[in-house]
């Protein structure tokens, strides 16, 4: 009944999306009043709809209903619930399911509470929102129906890929779904507002806070992803400019610029024609990489879900979606005004400064996920890895930090380079000395070295802006900015201090006996049989001691196999010290009886995380900021309502 | 400072290059999509001689293993299983009616003690002429097997002919046998 339940349910939601386009197309047109009234509750009914067909198949997940096929596929009876749960969006339909649910649930709140804008543009929104949503529900209803039953009913499930039996990966593809979601508000805010012409401070002011939401979640989902990456996979690495990972950066660098653009037009109603693209561009960045991903187009180390038909659909679905957007952008442009004047030297300028830096680092890392594609058709098979998008990527990333140290020193409109000169002694001195010093030490090649000393001079420099001002009544949002910039430099320093000064070792090492990587020594006590609910596994007991006299501590590395379905993988071992991370990988054993151990020193790397975090946490500042402040304003324009209601009631008393 | 005005229109033709450069990918997305890449994954051992190993044997009344052996006679089946996985189990039906049907089946045995390997086979059938004991999954490595079961197809002179990945279905019996006979032509 279940599947049934949801699938109705999934059916009248794509029927009020297209009543939601209709009525909110009608309610522009003069004489659609009786439309219009009816846009914001439907937008509310599509979403709660959506929700409960997520929430059915998070049911029948729950209690592994093999006789649905998508269960069938992916689960299995013996999996911990969490990860039955996890498998729901595990897979192609559910994340496609969860996807709609999101934006479902989400164009009902703003249809719920969004007041600042034209009720005009807010129509054109929500049929806008309702349009891309129509496109997902087709193409769920049509070519991937999650709730299809299965006969005759298996015995036992496929499990789900070992590699995402992890904690932090079930709760990662949500995290960053919540973030391309959030953006698909701030797309259809653009559409709205290309549609009615009325792009000003109330639209960014509107649009602001689910840009910064789902910059927010997509900076969480893609520290989370990084983070799993390196312990999960079992070869220590962070960043691999996979297909799949790019498809996260990718949206992730267009919000940045967005929601800096988007203060712009808050504060300054300058950089009209410039956000609204960034509006379109941002969520189409979202589509393009997740296309990218379930298309099977890329060859990737993490595509998990693949099928070129679906990938015809998905395409077609982007064709309507982005070519109508850019078509309408390109159409309405040219009549929307430009907005205020200002200087080069200003906190606009460099704010647009590091518009074109982002959106540069943008086109660099699309271009290099897409050349593959581009060899292929002409008929080489290339890849592209780190030895392009490192420098490439670099090229801009530098100035652009450069100017982020100034950036938030300057005075909107009009600035002079020597009143904020002398804020960036201090940090200008710092980069100095460390240069110095790592030129001393040598052996850091050119671009750790760079990230290293720009680092150690943002993170202070990002502190500046809160200098001889009153820090109990500075803005939350001025917090977020610092907290985030400092974020930056943060993750800056972790990763080119893991990539100057990282030791890696591979040894075959007897029972009992010790081997060393850097200032640590390592003895391998024992191997031993280890067996989970549905994996078995080799563990080693490595007894590790930091320096001659450190205490010494234990580290379990795994080999594990999984049988449903049969495949192996490494559970690297981590231990954590204030100064870096030892990364132990447990390999094969040799005929001769000497087990292979790979041992990684990485100096610093846990700051990368971590400043993913303050980043993350610098967003939500800001967000909690900018929205009590909306509520101030509101429950403030009300309070004065009610007065002068109150005052004119009182004078026609007294008449 | 004098004020450089940054209010400068954007030409006409900018307004209309994010179109153009998405109507690029679309084309080259399109072509790749109906040009798709072979992409089935064929063991890289297919076609290739079986690697040398020489495996003692698992139980003492069966003879162990030797790669030397497979030169020289007709197609098998080498079938790698252990007793403590699941979906080695749901596969014995299909090779227990495999090897009544004349098939010789070899077994290599991953990481398991003789008492539980007699236990599973007692229970489950025992389809083979041999079983070789592979107790740290070295020989299961060299043949580039990454899980249990799986099942190889050999002809008569020592070559891979077909891998099978996971667990014999009964609707995998048909194709298995028609490898068998393709391998002894």
């Amino acid at each position: 009944m279940t599947a049934e339940i949801g699938l109705a349910s999934l059916w009248l939601a794509a029927a009020l999306a297209a009543l939601q386009l209709f009525a909110g197309a009608m309610g522009l047109t003069r004489k659609g009043e009786t439309f219009a009234a009816l846009v914001r509750p439907v937008a509310v009914v599509q979403g709660l709809l959506a929700l409960l067909a997520f929430a059915c198949l998070i049911r029948l997940f729950a209690v592994t209903d093999l006789s649905v096929k998508l269960v069938a596929l992916n689960s299995h009876s013996l999996k911990p619930l969490v990860f039955k749960i996890a498998a729901s969006w595990g897979n192609h339909e559910g994340s496609m399911l969860l996807w709609v649910t999101v934006m479902g649930l989400a164009g009902g709140f703003v249809a719920l509470v969004e007041r600042r804008l034209p009720e005009r543009t807010m129509l054109a929104t929500l049929a806008g929102q309702a349009f891309v949503s129509l496109g997902f529900y087709g193409f769920l209803l049509i070519a991937s129906n999650p709730f299809e039953r299965l006969n005759p009913v298996p015995r036992e499930g496929q499990g789900l890929n070992p590699l995402l039996q992890d904690l932090g990966l079930a709760f990662h593809p949500p995290t960053l779904y919540l973030g391309y979601v959030g953006l698909s508000i701030a797309f259809s805010f653009a559409i709205g507002a290309l549609v009615t012409r009325e792009v000003g401070p109330a639209f960014a002011r509107a649009m602001r806070p689910w840009v910064l939401g789902a910059w927010i979640f997509l900076t969480l989902g893609i520290t989370a992803g990084s983070y799993w990456a390196y312990y999960e996979l079992g070869w220590g690495g962070w960043w691999f400019w996979d297909p799949v990972e790019n498809a996260s950066l990718m949206p992730w660098l267009a919000a940045t610029a967005l929601l800096h653009s988007v203060s712009v037009l808050a504060a300054r109603d300058a950089l009209r024609t410039w956000t609204v693209m960034l509006g379109v561009v941002a969520f189409s960045m979202s589509m393009i990489g997740t296309f990218l991903v379930r298309s099977g187009i890329l060859t990737s180390v993490h595509a998990f879900a693949v099928d070129p038909e679906r990938g015809t659909f998905i395409l077609a679905l982007l064709a309507i979606n982005i070519g109508g957007a850019l078509t309408l952008f390109a159409i309405r442009a040219a009549t929307v005004s430009e907005g205020e004047r200002f200087a080069f030297l200003s906190r606009e300028g460099a704010l647009v400064f590091n518009n074109v830096m982002l959106s540069a680092i943008l086109g660099i890392v699309l271009f290099g996920t897409l050349y593959p594609l581009l060899a292929e058709a002409m008929g080489a098979q290339v890849s592209v890895g780190p030895p392009y998008f490192n420098p490439m990527s670099a090229l801009f990333a530098i100035p652009m930090l450069l100017v982020l140290a100034v950036g938030p020193l300057l005075r909107w409109k009009r600035d002079r380079f020597e009143r904020v000169g002398r804020a960036l002694v201090i940090p200008a001195m710092l980069v100095v000395v460390a240069g110095i010093a790592l030129v001393v030490m040598g052996g850091v090649a050119l671009l750790p070295f760079l990230g290293l000393v720009l680092g150690i001079g943002l993170a202070v420099a990002s502190f500046m802006p809160l200098r001889s001002r009153n820090l109990r009544r500075l803005p939350l949002a001025v917090w977020g900015m610092v907290f985030a910039h400092f974020g930056i430099a943060v993750t800056l320093i972790g990763m080119s201090s893991e990539s100057a000064f990282s030791t890696e070792k591979l040894v075959a090492v007897k029972v009992g006996e010790t081997t060393h990587v850097g200032p640590w020594g390592v003895k391998l006590e024992r191997v031993e049989p280890a067996a989970g609910p549905n994996w078995t596994a080799l563990e080693a007991r490595l007894l590790v001691r930091y320096g001659p006299d450190g205490d010494v501590t234990r580290m379990l590395p795994q080999a594990r196999s999984f049988w449903a379905p049969p495949q192996q993988t490494s559970e690297s071992a981590l231990l954590t010290r204030w100064n870096g991370q030892l990364y132990a990988v447990l390999g094969g054993e040799g005929a001769d009886g000497r087990w292979q151990l790979r041992l990684w020193w990485k100096p610093l790397v846990t700051l990368i995380w971590i400043g993913g975090l303050l980043i993350g946490f610098g967003g939500l500042l800001a967000l909690i900021g900018r929205v009590v402040a909306d509520l101030r304003r509101i429950s403030l324009q009300g309070r004065i309502a009610w007065r002068k209601d109150g005052m004119s009631k009182l004078r026609e008393g007294e008449r | 400072m004098s004020t450089q005005d940054t209010r400068h229109r954007a030409p006409r033709w900018a307004i209309w290059l994010p179109l153009a450069l998405f109507g690029l990918f679309t084309a080259l997305v399109l072509v790749g999509l109906l040009r798709p890449a072979d992409r089935t994954v064929v063991s890289a051992l297919v076609g290739k001689p079986m690697p040398q190993f020489k495996l003692p044997a698992a139980l003492p009344d069966r003879p162990g293993l030797d790669s030397a052996d497979f030169a020289k006679g007709s197609p098998r089946l080498v079938n790698i299983f252990a007793s403590w996985c699941i979906p080695c189990r749901v596969e014995a039906p299909q090779l227990g009616a495999l090897a009544k049907a004349g098939v010789r089946i070899e077994g290599i045995s991953v990481r398991d003690s003789t008492e539980n390997l007699r236990a599973f086979l007692s229970q489950n059938g025992d389809p083979f002429a041999a079983i070789g004991a592979d107790d740290d999954g070295q020989v299961q490595l060299a043949l580039g097997s990454s899980g249990v079961p799986e099942t190889y197809v050999v002809d008569g002179k020592g070559l891979i002919r077909y891998q099978h990945v996971g667990e014999i279905r009964p609707e995998d019996v048909p194709l298995i046998l028609e490898k068998l006979k393709e391998a002894g032509q």
